[in-house]
Order: C-alpha cells, then sequence, then structure tokens
C-alpha cells in the first residue's frame, strides 16, 4: 500500500503581471486572461536554477512531513526546463539535501511528470519506502526565447511543488493510477534545444478533452468510485478553460476542480503539486483525484482516499 | 437531412452564432470557432452522424472547414 504523507511547494519572488509579460509580446493583458485565466506568474531569478526551486519544495514538503532526508529511500525529479540535458536535477536535489548515496532519478516527461512520478513512486515505495517526488520548472526559460510565440510566452510561469510517499502510513491512501503515452502526437507540444517552446493549442486542447476525463475514468473504475462521490479533483493547471471542460465531461461542478492558475499561470510539471499544496485538504474517508497531461501526448490520474 | 446542412447545424450551435461559413472557409481563422470549441464540435459530429471519431484522428486540420468535415464524416460511414 503506498501513502501520501505530505506535500510541499516552493514560488518565486518576483511576480510578474499580464501587463508586464503582455508588453514583452505584444499581448493584450486581458487577452491572456480571457483566454487562460491566468492573471499573474512567478519569475525565477536568472541565477535561481531548476534545482534550486526543487530543493525548496523538497524542503517544504521534508518538514510539514517531520521527516528528515536521510529516511528517504529514493527521489524522483520532475522538469522538463531544466538547464542543461544531463546531469539533472535528480542528483543535484538529492546531494543539497545532503544524500550521497540516496537513488535519484529524473523523469523528464514535462507537464505530465508529476502524475508519472506520483504513479511510479507508489509502485515502488514497497521496495523503497520512503520516495519524494519533486517537479520543478523554470519555464520563463524557455518560454520567452526568442522568437516569442505571443500566444504561448504568457502562459507559463516559474515555481516547484514536492510530495512525500511512503509505504508505511500517511494522509490519503493511493487506490488507483493510470498513466498512458501516445507519442502520434510529439510534433504538437515540443521543446527543441535553443528555441522556444513550441505548441499546436488546438492539437493540445482536442487531445487533453479527451485524454484526461478517460484516465479519470479509469481510475474511478479501478477503484469503485463515481465522479460524483469525489470530493476534490486536483490537476495540472495548464488552462483554466482547460480545467472547466474536463469538469464538464467528468460531469461535476467547475468548483470541485481545485485551481491557483490565475496566480501561478502554467508551471508544467510543478503546477498539479504547487496546487495540491496549497490545496492540502484531505479528509477521511473523502476521496481526491489528481491528473495531469503534457507534452508527448503523455497523461494519467490517480484516486486516493483521505485517512 | 443534407449532410453539409446537418454540419453547418452543428457549426451553427456550437459557435452560436448565425454565420454561414463558405466550404472551403476556414473556420478557426475566420473566428468563427476557438480551441475550445473544437472539442463541441467533435462530440458533436459524433452525436449527429453516429461515428466514433479515435483519438488519432483528432487533428484540428480535419475539422477546419465545412468541407473537410463533410469529406470526414463521409469516409467514417
Amino acid at each position: 500500500m503506498a501513502y501520501i504523507k505530505a506535500f510541499g511547494k516552493y514560488l518565486p519572488q518576483r511576480v510578474v503581471e499580464n501587463g508586464e509579460i503582455g508588453a514583452l509580446v505584444s499581448t493584450e493583458p486581458e487577452w491572456i486572461r480571457n483566454v487562460s485565466g491566468i492573471e499573474q506568474r512567478r519569475f525565477a531569478g536568472p541565477f535561481e536554477t531548476v534545482a534550486d526551486m526543487g530543493h525548496c519544495a523538497a524542503c517544504d514538503c521534508l518538514a510539514r512531513a517531520d521527516v528528515s532526508p536521510s529516511e528517504l529511500g529514493m527521489i524522483l525529479v520532475s522538469s522538463g526546463s531544466s538547464e542543461r540535458s544531463f546531469p539533472g536535477p535528480a542528483a543535484v536535489i538529492a546531494s543539497k539535501l545532503g544524500l550521497d548515496a540516496t537513488p535519484s532519478i529524473d523523469v523528464p516527461v514535462a507537464s505530465a511528470g508529476s502524475i508519472f512520478a506520483l504513479t511510479l513512486a507508489s509502485r515502488l515505495v514497497a521496495a523503497y519506502r520512503n520516495i519524494l517526488v519533486v517537479a520543478s520548472e523554470k519555464m520563463s526559460s524557455v518560454a520567452l526565447r526568442e522568437p516569442r510565440d505571443r500566444g504561448v510566452a504568457p502562459l507559463f510561469g516559474d515555481g516547484a511543488g514536492a510530495c512525500l510517499l511512503t509505504a508505511d502510513d500517511g494522509k490519503a491512501r493511493v487506490l488507483a493510477s493510470a498513466i498512458h503515452s501516445d507519442g502520434a502526437f510529439a510534433e504538437d507540444l515540443k521543446l527543441p534545444f535553443d528555441k522556444p517552446l513550441e505548441m499546436n493549442g488546438r492539437s493540445v486542447i482536442l487531445q487533453a478533452s479527451r485524454k484526461i476525463p478517460r484516465a479519470i475514468q479509469e481510475v474511478l473504475e479501478a477503484g469503485g468510485r463515481t465522479a460524483a462521490a469525489i470530493d476534490t479533483f486536483v490537476m495540472h493547471q495548464a488552462n483554466q478553460n482547460l480545467i472547466n471542460r474536463v469538469a464538464q465531461a467528468v460531469g461535476v461542478a467547475e468548483s470541485k476542480f481545485f485551481s491557483n492558475i490565475a496566480r501561478y499561470g502554467n508551471t508544467s510539471s510543478a503546477s498539479m503539486l504547487i496546487a495540491a499544496a496549497e490545496w492540502d485538504g484531505f479528509r477521511a474517508g473523502a476521496d481526491v483525484v489528481f491528473a495531469g497531461f503534457g507534452a508527448g501526448f503523455h497523461w494519467g490520474a490517480m484516486l486516493v482516499e483521505g485517512v | 437531412m443534407d449532410r453539409r446542412k446537418r454540419i453547418l447545424e452543428i457549426i451553427r450551435d456550437v459557435s452560436k452564432r448565425s454565420d454561414a461559413p463558405a466550404p472551403g472557409e476556414s473556420l478557426f481563422e475566420s473566428g468563427l470557432l476557438d480551441s475550445f470549441a473544437l472539442p463541441d464540435l467533435v462530440t458533436a459530429l459524433e452525436e449527429a452522424f453516429s461515428v466514433k471519431i479515435p483519438d488519432a484522428d483528432l487533428i484540428p486540420r480535419k475539422f477546419d472547414t465545412v468541407e473537410r468535415i463533410e469529406s470526414y464524416i463521409e469516409g467514417r460511414k
């Protein structure tokens, strides 16, 4: 059995309003809000790295869990915006936590990285006991590369989230999870070397609108639950309109989907764990569904029950 | 009912506008539909023509004009 013990988060200090980013890419602030629900985002400092932010989120998570780094059996780190091809941020974050032999693995699958890492961790806790999942993204460094796309650059922000999974106890136990990949659409959302992030928004929305609700339905059926009985849904914060559409497809009120995208924008794989850390409202017997979708396409969902 | 007429009806319902696009006019570039209307369009087409559109066919350009939609539906029947 796998349990979620705690979440953690880190957001950089600098708040970037729609007016500031809009001026950079010749886009009206109101347009950004209307198409995405985003009102502001955070940008990391020029010398603040993916590993720095991930380390801060990891420390917040471990403090909330009252677990020391030495008790960790494994670290999984999701990032699609790391500063270099290798080594990735996982080993660096482990080192910053004072660990010199704990297996630390990068999961570079962009926005779906946190749901992939949570799912893998839930299957691996039986062997590694305490697994820290970290998702950290410095999207400003890739979305603002030249030539800037006025429809893409304003959507992203920086930040990091974390989640500690254990084999023994926690706030919620994992009932079911599902992850999937379909490389047929790899060209529709990609980050080439030294170029800005490229996105075919219509394709992403069309695929996500179908695949996310289907993954949610898959874990609900596996766990013997109905959507109506779920207490809260926490999904990748890509776009408020997409979140509302998924709620509609699943057949529940939009208010059941936690959202903080207005304040942080799309922080890629970090977004779901940042949202979870801000929500953090597990109650005994209340079920929660997590869901993610991103480049690849990769997507998935997880059903947990508060204990 | 005539297939093209039914497609135009669906576009009107989804876009909530009464404009009748020309057969080869881009529904997106013309501003008639936005990205978030596309999933609604696909779902409405599936229901109206009793077809199941697989994920592999969910490619925006297949649904970009009335002509392309008509051609796609014809191929699925």
